[in-house]
This record gives C-alpha cells, sequence and structure tokens, in this order.
C-alpha cells in the first residue's frame, strides 16, 4: 500500500484520467494531485489515485527504477495498479521471461481477488 | 538538499558496494551498535528482496517497525466490518484485508458463508460499485496510513451516492513514532521515514519530533540504492551526536507534501486515539469521519454490533507486535513458519504482502543480493 507506481496520462476528463503503465490503461483520479495535469505528464499513482505530478526532468530516472523494481516480477506491477494478472504488460528487459511468466499465472485459475 | 541522492543510478553494485564500505567505515568510527528503524512494508520488501541487510554491518541493525497499515489494524475493527457484511450490508475492502483475521472470523470466512464481501482495488471502485448496485448499502472498509486516507477523504468530498459508506480504519503515523520511540525495551537510534507518506505529508512534519525526540530522521526512497543511501545519511547524524532531519528522497518528496491530498485529509477526518493491534493505545493516530460527514460514516448509519470472541488460540503466541514494536524479530515466534504460514496465518503480519513476517517467510532472512 505504500508503493507509488509511475504512469503517464493518456486522457483527462474532469478529475478522471487513463493513465498508461507499462501497456497496460487504467483509469487514475486526479482529485488529490494537487498541480494541474495534462495529457502526456506522468503521475505516481496509488490505489487509483495519483498522488503526485513527476516533474519532467525527473521521469526518465523514476521510470528506470521502477522497470529494474518489477524487471523480473510481473505479477507484482500487475497488482500495484490493480490490473488483471495476466494483463498484457511490457516492463522493458525482462520482457521475454515476464510474458510467460504472466501467461503461465492467467493459466491458474483463482486467487484472483485475494491479496 | 541531498543532492548526491538525485544522482544515484539504480541496483549499480558498484555504487551499492562503496556506500556499504561507506557505511562499515562509519560503523567502525561509530563503535557502538546502532539500530535503524523503518515504518514502511514497501522498504521492507526491498531490503529483504535485495539481501540489503547481508551487506550491513552485523552492529548495524535495520528493523521494521509499525509500517504496515493492515497489521495495526485492530482485531475489532475487523470484527466491525465482519459483522456489518452479516447484517447485510456489501462490504469493499482493500484484497490485503480481506484475509485478515478478527476475533472471530476475518472477511475471506464472512464471504464463505455467504455474506457480501467485495474486494476493490480503490476507493473509487467503491464508490461506483454502490453507484452501480443502488438497492445494496455499500460500506468501504477502509485501511491504510495518509497514502490511502487522502484517496477515501477525496471521495467522500465528491458527493458519493447515499448507499456509500465509510468504515475507517485509517491510521497516521507519526504519532505511532513518537510511541515507538518512547518504549522502554525499544532502543532506536534513528528512523529511515517512508517516502510516499511523506509524499502526501511532507518531510517537514518530522522537525517536531526530532527536536522532542533528539533522535534522526530522514525521509528514504524505494530503491535499494535509496535505502543505503538513507542509512548512510542517518549514520552521519549518529557519529556527529547530532539530531537532525534530511530529505534523501527529493524526487517525490517535498518540504510541505502535496497540500491538496493533506487539506482534503483535514477536511474529511479528525484524529482521535486508539489501539494499534499489538503495539498500544496510541493518542491521535486512527482517523475518523468528521461530523459534516456522519450521512457516510457506517458507525452512524448501522449498529454496528460485533460479535467478538477471544480470537485464535494462537493468537495468544503471536508477536506480531514486539515484531512492529521493533523488539523482537519473526524468527523470534514460536509459530514462524510453523503453525503461522502465508498460506494460513496467525497473526496480520503473516497476512499483508507489507508484513514482516509474510516478507521474510517470503524471501528469507539473508537472501541473494
Amino acid at each position: 500500500m505504500c508503493l507509488g507506481v509511475p504512469g503517464e496520462i493518456r486522457e483527462i476528463d474532469g478529475t478522471e484520467a487513463v493513465a498508461d503503465f507499462w501497456g497496460v490503461e487504467r483509469r487514475v483520479r486526479l482529485d488529490v494531485v494537487g498541480d494541474a495535469v495534462e495529457v502526456g505528464d506522468y503521475i505516481l499513482n496509488h490505489a487509483g489515485f495519483a498522488i503526485r505530478k513527476i516533474p519532467e526532468r525527473e521521469v526518465e530516472e523514476t521510470m528506470a527504477i521502477y522497470e529494474s523494481l518489477f524487471g523480473d516480477d510481473v505479477d507484482e506491477a500487475l497488482d500495484e495498479i490493480g490490473a488483471p494478472r495476466g494483463a498484457d504488460i511490457d516492463l522493458g528487459g525482462e520482457q521475454g521471461d515476464a510474458e510467460a511468466e504472466a501467461e503461465a499465472d492467467a493459466a491458474v485459475p483463482g486467487d484472483t481477488d485475494g491479496d | 538538499m541531498a543532492t548526491e541522492a538525485d544522482d544515484l543510478k539504480f541496483r549499480d553494485p558498484e555504487a551499492a558496494q562503496e556506500l556499504a564500505a561507506d557505511i562499515e567505515t562509519q560503523m567502525e568510527r561509530i563503535d557502538d551498535p546502532v539500530e535503524i528503524m523503518h515504518v514502511c512494508g514497501s522498504h521492507e520488501q526491498v531490503i529483504a528482496k535485495f539481501g540489503l541487510r547481508s551487506m550491513l554491518p552485523s552492529d548495524l541493525s535495520v528493523t521494521m517497525g509499525p509500517g504496515c497499515p493492515v497489521c495495526v489494524t485492530n482485531m475489532p475493527e475487523v470484527d466491525e466490518a465482519v459483522a456489518l457484511a452479516e447484517a447485510g450490508t456489501t462490504v469493499a475492502t482493500y484484497g490485503d484485508m480481506f484475509r485478515v483475521p478478527g476475533t472471530v472470523k476475518s472477511l475471506a470466512d464472512a464471504k464463505a458463508e455467504g455474506a457480501a464481501v467485495e474486494v476493490v482495488y480503490s476507493a473509487s471502485e467503491a464508490v461506483e460499485y454502490a453507484a452501480a448496485h443502488p438497492d445494496e448499502d455499500v460500506v468501504f472498509f477502509a485501511t491504510g496510513f495518509e497514502t490511502t486516507a487522502a484517496p477515501t477523504a477525496a471521495v467522500l468530498q465528491a458527493d458519493p451516492p447515499e448507499n456509500f459508506y465509510v468504515l475507517s480504519a485509517h491510521k497516521y503515523v507519526p504519532p505511532a513514532m513518537e510511541v515507538v520511540a518512547e518504549m522502554p525495551d525499544t532502543d532506536v537510534d534513528a528512523f529511515l521515514a517512508a517516502g510516499h507518506a511523506a509524499t502526501i505529508t511532507g518531510y517537514g512534519l518530522f522537525e517536531e519530533f526530532v527536536d522532542e525526540y533528539d533522535t534522526p530522521v530522514v525521509v528514504g526512497g524505494f530503491e535499494p540504492l535509496d535505502v543505503l543511501y538513507g542509512v548512510r545519511r542517518i549514520l552521519e547524524f549518529v557519529e556527529s551526536g547530532t539530531s537532525g532531519l534530511d530529505n534523501a528522497y527529493p524526487r517525490c518528496v517535498s518540504r510541505d507534501g502535496n497540500e491538496a491530498a493533506m487539506s482534503a485529509i483535514d477536511e474529511v477526518f479528525a484524529l482521535t486515539s486508539g489501539e494499534w493491534r499489538g503495539i498500544a493505545d496510541i493518542p491521535d493516530a486512527n482517523f475518523v469521519l468528521r461530523e459534516a460527514y456522519a450521512a457516510h460514516s457506517a458507525r452512524r448509519q448501522f449498529d454496528v454490533d460485533p460479535v467478538s470472541g477471544d480470537g485464535d488460540p494462537l493468537t495468544e503466541e503471536c508477536i506480531c507486535g514486539d515484531i512492529m514494536a521493533g523488539t523482537a524479530t519473526p524468527e523470534d515466534c514460536a509459530l514462524f513458519g510453523e503453525e503461522c504460514t502465508p498460506q494460513n496465518p496467525v497473526g496480520a503480519c503473516m497476512v499483508s504482502d507489507e508484513g514482516t513476517c509474510k516478507i521474510r517467510h517470503e524471501y528469507g532472512g539473508h537472501p541473494e543480493l
């Protein structure tokens, strides 16, 4: 619950937005982000809410950090953005393994809402 | 401040070794054991996953304090949610809370027996569920620290449907740090504060704590180098015998924090005293809904009368509270990995992905770096 995840804003409708997280689009609320956010900006998403706009100069480094953090663990990244396991997620370098892992996981029924 | 932290590249092994070598030299000069407490499950995950403890000198310990919001949710609070579910409301909650035992049962148990329990990913999903099911009373069992309290506040401010209610178990971390700092058995020399909670609150709020308890606080980020950098910064304070405050996570944390989020929290919630599971009764550390939001307060609108039991007899042996106060480790618990596992958790520390015991169970004490 403490870990925010960065995503790129794709659409905005009032306080509702759609953000792209490594190829997976999720809805994000902008109620408490505290800054003006535009399409193309990156935000730190926390449980469906943007809690910070990431300054442009920090975007590249922030994304690299998260890609490394989740590089070998696609499930963890999916959990952090609340996406269903098996969603098409692209974490860069470890892509091949990650996709295979996600597919393997998607084939196993159950535990979609446990934790 | 802390411009060096800006330059660190993630998981650069050379940089990590350099930081570890610095830390070792610092510890040689300090010549006394040092205990650093962090208060965040995500810090524990990074420390365990990347084996950072194995890089630190043996007289430097980094322990996890009350940093898992699920773990500090008190069993009677779970009982309240279970009672509401069994009384016919639909209880929506975060996945982490679903299997946490109350004194009689968990929400997962209640659901298995036919109660309506929905796992949601966000406060807004709970609101959407309520809007889509106008014939149901939907209670959002809201847990977590400032980072999830702000979203709960935001949905309440945004005129949610009449059938949407909140059962708040939100908690506020800073007072818990004070209680832990005052515990006679706790010997914490410094705190590594949680970066994303500080994204909301700002690091400035720790100034008072640093002055009052004469204990250094460094706000740290979540990559391994962030953590090591934070530790080195803390040891600079310890070595010079000064207390102080530093922000080692300037990428995400400012002095004043996210003022929009803080004002939403402040408008919707008041702080009250209450029990943090296994730790203590902590003054002004529980968020409760203000009177203006009584129409959406589950505690105000329903006659919540939880059945309470004595809990699983094994919980008598569970030492979650001592572990969260930093006075015991999971290995000190007779149940750890035996009667208590992630599949069959006795205490909340083994349920949550942010619980010390679950993380230790998953990664072991000395994992590979």
